[in-house]
């Protein structure tokens, strides 16, 4: 029954055309505001204004700033370097569509956090390592990195450094086996400076350290490129200068101490600072906004573990260098260290 | 010299230009108004009048109800059409008072002693809470109330806030240049009232010629105030801010500037008094800022409280095709509105016309901890944690990281890459938090 007097309904009222109904709706008091035609205004919570960086300019600022140690790797180690770069950039962001795909959520991949941790792990990579065990190490850099823990911004590790950590643990005699810049690779390892040193007590000189003409992983070793980038991060303010600053600075007082006592035994910290992965771990690593405190104090503490730890681990561990795990540690008590160096708030009472 | 200022904040693009030269411009009066019985925090006011009354301008017809309350006045001479609720800037209906104009103003005075300075403070008192004076900067707290001074908490120092830091606006920087006097004379009589010594005047650095002015004006007239130029830096003019930048206090948690002896106002509040106490006007009129990348010719325009958005925007020029946006207030602490046929209230400081796109239509990221938002605050709370426990309704820890100490600033979302709508969440939690706090009790 009901149908039928729908269908009655539709009969009796003719079909009106849009131009006949306009006029008896209700006038908009907006209307001879709006030239030519009424459109709706926003409405939103305050602030209406708002600055306009945003997450996907920050992760591919910090890729632009990655681009002279990439230069650079490139130049010194020549097509390895080319294979290993892509291998991991592209096995980065295919895992990421990939999880996206199977959790099905939106694809993150434009917002470059994938193709960061891609990068920097190929930077940390010595030069001879196979492309496969890159590409493993890049998978499980964004699988259990990252997209364990929630995707960007819920992950307590740097992606890139487990990544890493997961090819030193799979792969221990490949990833510590180093090649010179323009030598190619001859089946002859090279030591790093930071070997030699530990093993031999031959210090490299600091002109070959700062630009790079040494043994060493693809993007560590010209130090000078990294600063530039790092430096452009801080100049921008995408990355927190309180961090390398206090970390670097760590590492120059800390191992300073022992080579004042000792010089014979320790290296002198011109050395520890411009060696080694340090100043791409300092700029690029440590400063990981997800993984790093949130609150300025927090970064002092931070950079400072870090370097206290780095020192421990290269004059006292049982390798040449430690920037991996003293970040990965440091990572780990990040939460705590935000816990408790919450800053006051303003004219907060003691209780 | 450095410039004083408080610590965190934000630098958000200013926008002033729009409005900055323009004088102050008197509205032609409206043919109707909507004058709202509440516009003041504190208990709505009862109606004095009646359908088909005849009012003055400046006759009172929404009466006290309450110390923390404060009267409102007929802006127009006409008749009360109507006493019903209406559209109003915080997107609901409440209780307004209808009244068509006839004619021009035939005024209705107030009850004032002849010379101020010969008046007690009682007297004074009683003009300013019979002029219906609030605060003029936004929060439009009864004047009355603030400059009653409690003998547990004496004060010393009174601040004029002449800092505008909200972009766009710019109604208190034209009446510090047009007005200096009046200005400094209502300070005088605040003042007075309060019975404190030390007066300061805070303006931003960027509005260089208010400074001067008032510089200038302060030294013709033997008055004993320092103009203090500010950092611009956005929320100077929050009072907690504002008192830390100047004498270097810090207003305690939960606390009032009274606790730390110190009573802020508007430069639009100590007009109000001055113009109350010395002529006998009752507040009906505020200079209100039209201002924007979407309309036609913007102004500062003076204009009867009550005055719909709609004549205002008219009267000048109307909206410009690419408008997204009408914000009551500044784009930091404003409202946006969907309605222009809401009235101009005694607490809207401007009108801002805005073609920006919004961040409705921007992209939200989960938050990447990058501690913008952290060094921005500047109460020094953690939004990014605090909006978080807010959404996953931890009330009581977030109380415990402060909540309520947010002023609702607004900087955290201006920094936040991911657009968070850090505030919207915080808000929440103020709301829930207070809420348990009232059941607790
Ligand atoms: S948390 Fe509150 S006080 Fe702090 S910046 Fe955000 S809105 Fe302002
Ligand atoms: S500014 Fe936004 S993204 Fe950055 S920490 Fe705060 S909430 Fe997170």
């Amino acid at each position: 029954m009901a149908p039928s007097e729908k269908s009655d309904k539709v009969e009796k009222t003719p079909p009106v055309s849009e131009k006949a109904v306009k006029p008896k709706a209700k006038k908009d008091p907006r209307d001879n505001l709006f030239k030519p035609e009424p459109k709706p205004l926003v409405i939103d919570s305050s602030p209406h204004d708002s600055r306009t960086t945003n997450v996907p300019v920050i992760m591919w600022s910090v890729v632009a700033a990655l681009i002279p140690a990439t230069v650079m790797a490139v130049v010194y180690f020549g097509i390895p370097a080319i294979q290993l770069i892509i291998a991991c950039v592209v096995a980065a962001v295919l895992t990421e569509v990939v999880i996206n795909r199977i959790k099905k959520e939106p694809y993150t991949i434009k917002d470059g956090s994938a193709a960061i941790t891609g990068l920097l792990l190929a930077l940390t990579l010595p030069p001879t390592l196979p492309v496969t065990s890159a590409i493993l190490g890049s998978i499980f850099a964004i699988a259990i990195g990252k997209q364990v823990f929630g995707g960007l911004g819920f992950n307590i590790f740097n992606p890139a450094l487990i990544g890493r950590a997961f090819l030193q643990a799979s792969f221990p005699v490949a990833m510590t086996t180093w090649a010179l810049p323009f030598k190619g690779f001859d089946g002859i390892s090279a030591a790093t400076p930071l070997g030699q040193f530990k093993f031999e007590k031959i210090l490299t000189s600091l002109q070959p350290l700062i630009t790079g003409n040494i043994g060493g992983s693809l993007g560590e070793t010209c130090v000078l490129a990294v600063m530039a980038g790092g430096l452009f991060l801080l100049v921008k303010k995408y990355a927190d200068w309180r961090i390398p600053l206090s970390f670097l600075g760590t590492v120059f007082l800390f191992s300073g101490l022992f080579w004042l006592i000792d010089p014979a035994n320790y290296a002198n910290p011109l050395f520890h600072i411009f060696s080694g992965g340090l100043m791409l771990g300092a700029f690029f690593m440590a400063t990981d906004m997800v993984t790093s405190p949130i609150t300025p104090k927090g970064s002092w503490i931070f950079g400072i573990g870090a370097g206290v730890l780095l020192v421990v681990i290269r004059l006292f561990g049982g390798l040449p260098e430690g920037v991996m795990y003293s970040i990965l540690l440091m990572n780990s008590v990040t939460p705590i260290i935000n816990r408790y160096t919450r800053p006051k708030y303003f004219g907060e009472v003691k209780s | 010299m450095r410039l004083l200022s408080f610590d965190h904040g934000v630098h958000p693009a200013e926008y002033k230009s729009f409005s900055s030269s323009k004088p102050i411009e008197v509205q032609p009066l409206p043919n109707e108004v909507f004058v709202p019985l509440q516009q003041h925090i504190g208990r709505p006011c009862e109606p004095l009048v009646k359908k088909k009354d005849e009012v003055k301008t400046g006759q009172v017809i929404g009466q006290a109800s309450g110390f923390v309350s404060s009267p409102v006045h007929s802006s127009v001479t006409g008749v009360v059409k109507n006493i019903g609720f209406f559209m109003h800037s915080m997107g609901h209906r409440i209780p307004m008072i209808h009244i068509e104009r006839k004619g021009e103003d035939d005024w209705e005075y107030l009850e004032k002693p002849d010379d101020w300075k010969s008046a007690s403070v009682e007297e004074l008192d009683k003009v300013i809470l019979s002029a219906g004076i609030v605060g003029m900067g936004g929060a439009a707290f009864p004047t009355h109330v603030k400059l009653k001074v409690l003998p547990e908490k004496p004060i010393d120092t009174f601040i004029l806030n002449g800092c505008e830091c909200e972009p766009y606006l710019t109604c208190d920087h034209r009446m510090m240049l047009e007005k200096s006097d009046r200005i400094l004379e209502g300070m005088a009589i605040a003042m007075k009232v309060l019975n404190v010594k030390d007066g300061f005047i805070g303006i931003e650095n960027n509005k260089k010629d208010a400074i001067e002015a008032m510089r200038q004006r302060v030294e013709a007239g033997g008055y004993p105030f320092k103009v203090v130029p500010l950092k611009v830096k956005y929320p100077q003019g929050a009072e907690k801010m504002l008192i830390k930048a100047i004498v270097n206090r810090k207003v305690p948690t939960g606390g009032l500037p009274g606790d730390v002896g110190v009573i802020v106002s508007n430069v639009g509040t100590v007009h109000a008094i001055m113009e109350a106490v010395v002529e006998g006007k009752p507040l009906v009129s505020r200079v209100v800022a039209v201002t924007g990348d979407a309309i036609q010719t913007p102004k500062n325009v003076e204009a009867r409280v009550g005055t719909p958005l709609k004549s205002v925007l008219e009267n000048c020029g109307g909206l410009k095709e690419n408008v997204t946006q009408v914000i009551m207030g500044g784009p930091m602490m404003g409202f946006s509105q969907f309605d222009v046929s809401i009235p101009i209230v005694k607490a809207t400081s401007g009108i801002v016309c805005s073609g920006l796109t919004s961040e409705v239509a921007e992209k939200v990221y989960p938050c990447i901890r990058c501690n913008s938002c952290v060094t921005a605050c500047p109460m020094y709370l953690l939004p990014n944690r605090l909006s978080r426990l807010s959404e996953k309704a931890f009330y009581e820890e977030s109380d415990q990281l402060g909540i309520l100490n947010c002023i609702e600033c607004g900087s955290c979302v201006y920094v936040c890459p991911s657009n968070i709508p850090i505030l919207q969440w915080l808000r929440v939690g103020k709301y829930k938090v207070n809420e348990l706090k009232r059941k607790q009790t």
